[in-house]
């Protein structure tokens, strides 16, 4: 093994970092208040907001990301009279918008099921304590349910976010060259396909190791267990008469 | 009409959109195949193997889960093919020889999912009460036959549902292999999309075509999950 050709294919890989961080975060910001959005559709109990959110599960779970990118960025592309006269045209002719918007929408699909898990755990105790305290049921939902929804499906959205990094490896198919992309194409250009792989796989190793440390530490920061700050104790009174 | 002679008149798109999803059927059974079988040696490796198998199998686990799959893909393709050469310059034939696509997606597909098989086999195997694998050995059984009597039968029946998961999986990352050039589904329908300027008509048609596969084949899996739980039914 070349070891100065390591080290020049891993600098050349580091410059494709930031886009794919940049597509992460951003995709994955995007889709979460979108999976909040259809967990809660879906949760409703009503038949015109849980159906339609019903049907987007299902055609974004059981269909590749890939072709939801190519539908994105390519398939709307034959509307291009109708998307410039809205003034849309800009941002589907951009591929990093529409990377982001094909990722942020597949990822709401199964973010969504997530977080229906979680809010699907909350104790009915815990609901029907709240209503009895006079919560109404968009407070009980701030107060109670996310909450402890949240908590409960963080493990299982780490997951999400760790599929989502590697996922934005697609954006490389529609001229995005993030780490992925400037992988396949030197690999085309040397034909040094095991160095160039190994050079890019230590960079998603190192990033899929940071983001599921993150995610523990905040499942450790949010857990009941943690040691918190104890609020001053009522001072107990010693003389007179009761308050 | 112009969408009947477009999939269904003589030289329509619908004959090779759909050959096209068989295609895409063959090759995600295929890697589902090749999954399994290297998933059950990786599972085994880290059940029963020593240190250094236990380690091996570890590290790959890892790295396969870390690594975006569309990277194994190009590994699979030009490594590959990198190989295949050198060993044909080995015997004297001096070129490039490249490995046939169909075969470097099952490949790259069987290597993908064989880290997450190998997960679902481990925790299928330990659902099976330790006993029963010692009362297999007290009646005399050697490994291949408790194997195949008590510790196979049951394992797949845990493992059904995680395979089902995994199916999945491997059927949307079948779409993946239409970068290097295999024509399946995803790939059809962008020839299809190109030649005809239709782009949102052709993805339209790929994707039902992929909801259809993946909702048939979910089913099934349902069904099988519960003819594999009819023994253990109550009443």
């Amino acid at each position: 093994m070349d070891l100065s050709f390591m080290q020049a294919t891993l600098l050349t890989l580091l410059g494709g970092l930031p886009l794919t961080l940049q597509l992460t975060a951003s995709s994955v910001l995007l889709g979460g208040a979108g999976a909040l959005a259809l967990a809660l559709m879906r949760t409703s109990g009503v038949a015109v907001l849980s159906l339609p959110a019903r049907a987007y599960v299902f055609v974004f779970r059981g269909t590749p990301l890939l072709i939801q990118l190519f539908m994105i960025y390519y398939g709307l592309g034959q509307f291009r009279p109708a998307l410039q006269e809205l003034g849309l045209w800009s941002f589907f002719r951009d591929p990093y918008s529409c990377a982001v918007l094909a990722m942020a929408m597949n990822t709401a699909a199964y973010a969504s099921e997530i977080i229906r898990g979680g809010v699907a755990s909350v104790p009915p105790g815990a609901l029907e304590a709240a209503s009895a305290c006079g919560m109404r049921p968009l407070m009980r939902l701030r107060r109670i349910v996310l909450p402890l929804a949240i908590r409960q499906a963080l493990p299982a959205y780490g997951n999400e976010l760790v599929l989502m990094a590697k996922a934005t490896s697609l954006a490389s198919t529609i001229t995005l060259m993030e780490v992925t992309g400037l992988a396949g194409k030197m690999i085309a250009q040397t034909y040094r396909a095991v160095e160039i792989f190994a050079c890019a796989g230590l960079i998603y190793l190192a990033l899929t190791f940071v983001l599921t440390r993150v995610v523990l530490l905040l499942e450790w920061w949010l857990s009941p267990r943690r040691p918190r700050l104890q609020p001053a104790r009522p001072r107990i009174r010693t003389t007179g008469e009761p308050a | 009409m112009h969408l009947f002679d477009l999939f269904l008149g003589p030289n329509g798109w619908g004959v090779p959109l759909l050959l096209a999803a068989l295609t895409t059927v063959a090759l995600s059974v295929s890697g589902f195949a090749a999954g399994a079988l290297l998933g059950a040696l990786l599972a085994h490796a880290r059940i029963a193997g020593g240190f250094i198998a236990r380690t091996v199998a570890d590290a790959v686990t890892t790295i396969l889960r870390g690594v975006p799959d569309l990277l194994v893909i190009y590994l699979f393709y030009f490594g590959g093919s990198q190989i295949l050469s050198w060993i044909g310059n080995a015997a004297g034939y001096g070129g490039f020889i490249g490995l046939p696509v169909f075969l470097t997606g099952v490949l790259a597909l069987g290597v993908v999912s064989a880290a997450y098989q190998a997960e679902v086999f481990r925790g299928a195997f330990n659902a099976i009460p330790r006993g029963q694998i010692e009362s297999a050995r007290a009646a005399g059984m050697g490994s291949l036959l408790m194997f195949r009597r008590v510790l196979a039968p049951q394992v797949i029946r845990h493992a059904l549902p995680g395979l089902g998961n995994v199916w999945q999986l491997i059927l949307k990352d079948s779409a993946l292999i239409s970068v290097i050039g295999l024509v399946e589904l995803l790939r059809a329908a962008q020839v299809g999309a190109g030649s005809t300027r239709e782009p949102f008509l052709f993805y339209s048609a790929a994707l039902l075509l992929y909801l259809g596969i993946t909702s048939v084949s979910g089913q099934a899996f349902r069904w099988a999950e519960i003819r594999s739980l009819r023994p253990f039914r109550r009443g």
